[in-house]
């Protein structure tokens, strides 16, 4: 298979405004003559339905929360990266583009992320305009802060709440589209599958969670905004319904999944503390802008951190990033916690913790600056916690957060099956190897507000689509594999929980597929992960039935999905032969310990194809060049 | 330490419902309200009985999905915290817990302790927002926002939609909800325009969906797990009576 990534050539400053005005449009009065069916309703399918729907388009939405308001990006919290320059500290366009695809470690297509970096200061106008309360100057300018990975302030921010605050906005917009009768919502909705008819993708199977209902969807084209696959590990940070089936079942159906190795463990959260732990809490980032990262020099030190006087201190980050300091990349962060933690230099009961110490920003500061900048991270952390961070330093420890892999896309958002549109985190995305801190929120709303509405009319209008009735042959083959899975599910009446299974499959993944990685370890996963499979579709217990609200069923599902794609994960990392961002391969480091990535054979998106479960998936290569800026290896020294 | 809990069980919408008595016996202080009703759940598995449906997303305190009385207040004892955020170590050993669904006409059960909330979607639709198309934005500084007001715009918009103000509300009205949107938007210069058009048409969707009316009682303020203060109401209410003092629209009876 040949994948065209639609990229534009010619200068990068022009690529997006070139191809925008190549691409074909939709006559306003016939707008109205299309479906378009948007999965998931956060800051991508939210922001998407609602545009879509204002050009005229007929949307249909669908979301398992009970309300699109309640998508996971609410949880975001540090802030979104616009290259406005407001602050004259040297931003730009420019500088976002290099920092991102450099931050992503050299394995983003150029062309996307400029226009990311473009549309960057489109997202911030309009969220303003949308009454977004963005954080504002005594004198009534947008305020920013700097975040990990940049030497600008770049960050806008709405207190610790900038996802909801940005979600809330797209919510809101889409409310009036539902209002207006331009978008119809279906809540609690899950979508099982995607129908493929003549190659082209035109409807979803869609099971109704309070009634069990089963239904079939048509459209023109399908979007797929249904977010990333950290979950895959059961700890992460991400909300407990995250999950994978809508763009696994799509990848079952033809679509190429990208890059599954690329996963982001995040720095700064809460370190677990039992086995029953249910998920993971984030410490924004934006917590290192004045928190200070250390542990004790001494292996096994377990005096409170008040009583280590400041030379027997370790302030890691700081001695050996002298320029970044506490603002390295994600990455970077966490493999050096965990380095420290390995060494038995880690703080707390477990040993699995550093300190995060704001004592000197206090000092500096007052308490009271402190408490504006980040008062609502410090009571969460004392609500989960029990500890106060004013008076001791917080810990924390690295925890699944982000998958920058995701279902391959082109230049306009379009899989390679057409029709098909994958956007948000739900894509491979625009953050290569690894994505810079308060990028994901800027990506979602780029795609959703900005780059779909533009791209999908192209589609619609340089194709014909005929009229397809549910008792199509594709729509009945589509429903009975449904209707079969959830037959199984239930009809295994075997002896454990749904969540026994998921935790030992993200014990395996974590692992050895987690912060740091080996052949050895990957194959020993490789080994593991089929025969549990297989327990888990013999032996997973599930009471009630299908034809009512039944959360261990939809749990069941899901933990399904997950069980195949952690496969290909191993897989991909396994197929990896080199360090990049978040994928840290042991085998392949610089003397320093730092990531070697290797470019002469790996600069490319690995695009895999599905050819059955337990089947070995054939790999694509889109190969990936770097016209403007040339890789070198990251430092952050 | 040794929990016993009594839980609505309810089928479905149809069913009658009852209470349940369950014990919890190994909680751990640390664990968070929802991991405890987690562990319940695995045991009622292990015995044959269905587990205990309940609403809950993110668990973070953010998404708004979770939720539920406990001994007769929303989202339990600890103020200005969601139930996900609860932690088993504000209880004792012994404690004997009462758990329902949120309480209100306007928020049919669904099952066991998950209910419909949409009557809150429908109210943002009817007005709850600033019609702006996507592209049409001016410069983010062209519209300057007095500092004061952009926090105190955030502070009603941290409102995360979870129904606990009207769950404990005697009347069960959706004032502290609604007021909260038409708070935040209107201490913007963005939300000017629409001001009084917003107030008018929100509170009319309220009224159709059998909330019941403000008296001042005060619950939902103490129960708002975002702090959202009682003050957003005389504002709503401040509007509502001058966008009907201004005669472009008619003031409507409940």
């Amino acid at each position: 298979m040949q994948l065209d990534s639609k990229s534009p050539t010619g200068p990068i400053e022009k690529r997006w405004e070139d191809h925008r005005f190549h691409l074909k449009l939709v006559n306003p009065a016939n707008k109205r003559k299309y479906t378009i069916l948007v999965v998931g309703s956060g800051l991508a399918g939210g922001s998407a339905a609602a545009t879509l729907a204002e050009l005229g388009y007929n949307v249909k939405c669908f979301c398992f929360q009970d309300s699109p308001r309640r998508a996971h990006s609410i949880a975001a919290q540090g802030g979104i990266n616009a290259a406005k320059n407001y602050h004259n500290d040297g931003d730009s366009v420019y500088r976002l583009f290099y920092d991102t695809v450099k931050g992503g470690d050299f394995r983003a297509r150029e062309s996307n992320v400029y226009r990311l970096a473009a549309i960057s200061l489109n997202i911030i106008d309009q969220c303003v305009a949308q009454g977004v309360p963005f954080a504002r100057e005594y004198s009534g300018y947008l305020d920013n802060r700097s975040f990990g990975g940049a030497q600008v302030s770049r960050t806008f921010y709405a207190r610790g709440q900038t996802g909801q605050q940005l979600l809330l906005g797209a919510y809101q917009a889409l409310e009036r589209q539902i209002g207006a009768g331009q978008v119809e919502m279906f809540p609690r909705t899950e979508m099982l599958d995607l129908v493929v008819v003549d190659g082209k993708a035109r409807g979803i199977v869609t099971r109704n969670l309070i009634t069990g209902k089963m239904e079939t969807h048509i459209g023109d084209a399908v979007v797929l905004g249904t977010g990333g696959y950290g979950n895959v590990f059961y700890l992460s940070t991400n909300a407990k319904g995250c999950n994978t089936t809508a763009i696994w079942r799509a990848h079952k159906r033809g679509a190429l999944f990208a890059n599954p190795c690329f996963t982001q463990i995040h720095p700064t959260c809460i370190p677990v503390s039992g086995e029953y732990q249910s998920k993971l809490t984030l410490m924004s980032e934006s917590l290192r802008n004045d928190g200070r990262v250390w542990v004790p020099l001494k292996k096994g030190d377990k005096r409170a951190a008040s009583q280590i006087p400041e030379a027997e201190r370790d302030y890691f980050l700081e001695r050996k990033y002298p320029s970044f300091g506490n603002l390295v990349p994600r990455d970077v962060a966490s493999r050096n916690a965990k380095q420290v933690c390995d060494e038995g230099r880690g703080v707390g009961e477990t040993g699995l913790a550093v300190f995060l110490d704001f004592r000197d920003a206090i000092q500096r500061l007052g308490k009271n600056v402190i408490k504006e900048r980040y008062g609502n991270l410090f009571d969460m952390y004392q609500r989960i916690t029990g500890e106060d961070p004013y008076r001791e330093p917080m810990r924390i420890y690295p925890a699944m957060h982000y998958t920058m892999g995701g279902l391959w896309v082109d230049y306009n958002l379009m899989s390679n099956v057409p029709g098909l549109y994958v956007i948000g985190e739900a894509n491979f995305s625009d953050h290569g190897a690894n994505r810079l801190g308060a990028s994901a929120l800027m990506q979602g709303l780029a795609d959703g507000y900005f780059v779909l509405p533009n791209t999908i009319g192209d589609y619609l209008a340089s194709n014909k689509f005929e009229k397809v009735e549910t008792s199509h042959a594709a729509v009945r083959e589509a429903e009975s594999q449904v209707t079969q899975i959830t037959r199984k599910l239930l009809e295994a009446k075997g002896t454990r929980s749904v969540d026994s299974f998921h935790r030992e499959l993200g014990k395996i993944l974590w692992e050895d597929c987690g912060m740091a990685r080996n052949a050895a370890g990957l194959k020993q996963a490789l080994a593991k992960i089929p025969p549990l499979r297989e327990q888990f579709w013999r032996d997973v217990k599930i009471l009630g039935g299908a034809d009512e609200l039944n959360q261990s069923l939809e749990r069941a599902g899901r933990v399904a999905d997950f069980f195949e794609l952690a496969e290909l994960m191993c897989l991909d990392a396994l197929d990896r032969n080199e360090s990049c961002g978040g994928h840290f391969r042991e085998e392949y480091q610089t003397p320093e310990g730092e990531a070697q990535r290797d470019d002469e054979h790996y600069s490319y998106a690995a695009a895999w194809e599905f050819r059955g479960v337990g089947q070995p998936p054939v790999l694509h290569k889109e190969p990936l060049t770097f016209e403007f800026v040339h890789p070198a290896q990251r430092s952050y020294k | 330490m040794k929990i016993i809990l009594h839980v609505w069980r309810q089928k479905n919408a149809g069913d009658k419902g009852r209470m349940a008595r369950y014990e919890a016996p190994n909680v751990s202080e640390h664990m968070s309200f929802l991991e405890m009703l987690d562990v319940l759940n695995e045991d009622l598995l292990a015995k044959g009985e269905e587990p205990v449906a309940f609403d809950h997303d993110c668990r973070e305190g953010i998404c708004g999905m979770c939720g539920c009385m406990v001994n007769g207040v929303a989202h339990g004892p600890e103020r200005e915290t969601t139930l996900c955020q609860l932690h088993m170590r504000h209880f004792k050993d012994g404690d004997e817990l009462y758990l329902e669904p949120w309480r209100a006409k306007a928020f049919p059960v669904i099952k066991d302790l998950v209910v419909d909330r949409s009557a809150f979607d429908r109210i943002i639709a009817a007005g709850g927002y600033i019609s702006v198309a996507t592209g049409s934005a001016p410069d983010g500084n062209a519209v300057l926002v007095p500092r004061d007001n952009a926090e105190r715009a955030m502070d009603a918009a941290a409102c995360i939609g979870c129904g606990a103000c009207v769950a404990m509300c005697p009347n069960a009205s959706a004032s502290l909800f609604m007021a909260a949107k038409i708070a935040h938007l209107g201490l913007l210069p963005q939300g000017q325009p629409e001001r009084e058009q917003r107030v008018t048409a929100m509170v009319a969707q309220a009224n159709q969906e059998v909330f019941g009316s403000c008296t001042n009682m005060g619950e939902c303020e103490a129960v708002c797990p975002k702090g959202i203060k009682l003050e957003v109401i005389a504002r709503m209410n401040r509007d509502f009576l001058s966008a009907n003092f201004a005669g472009r629209v008619g003031l409507e009876a409940d």
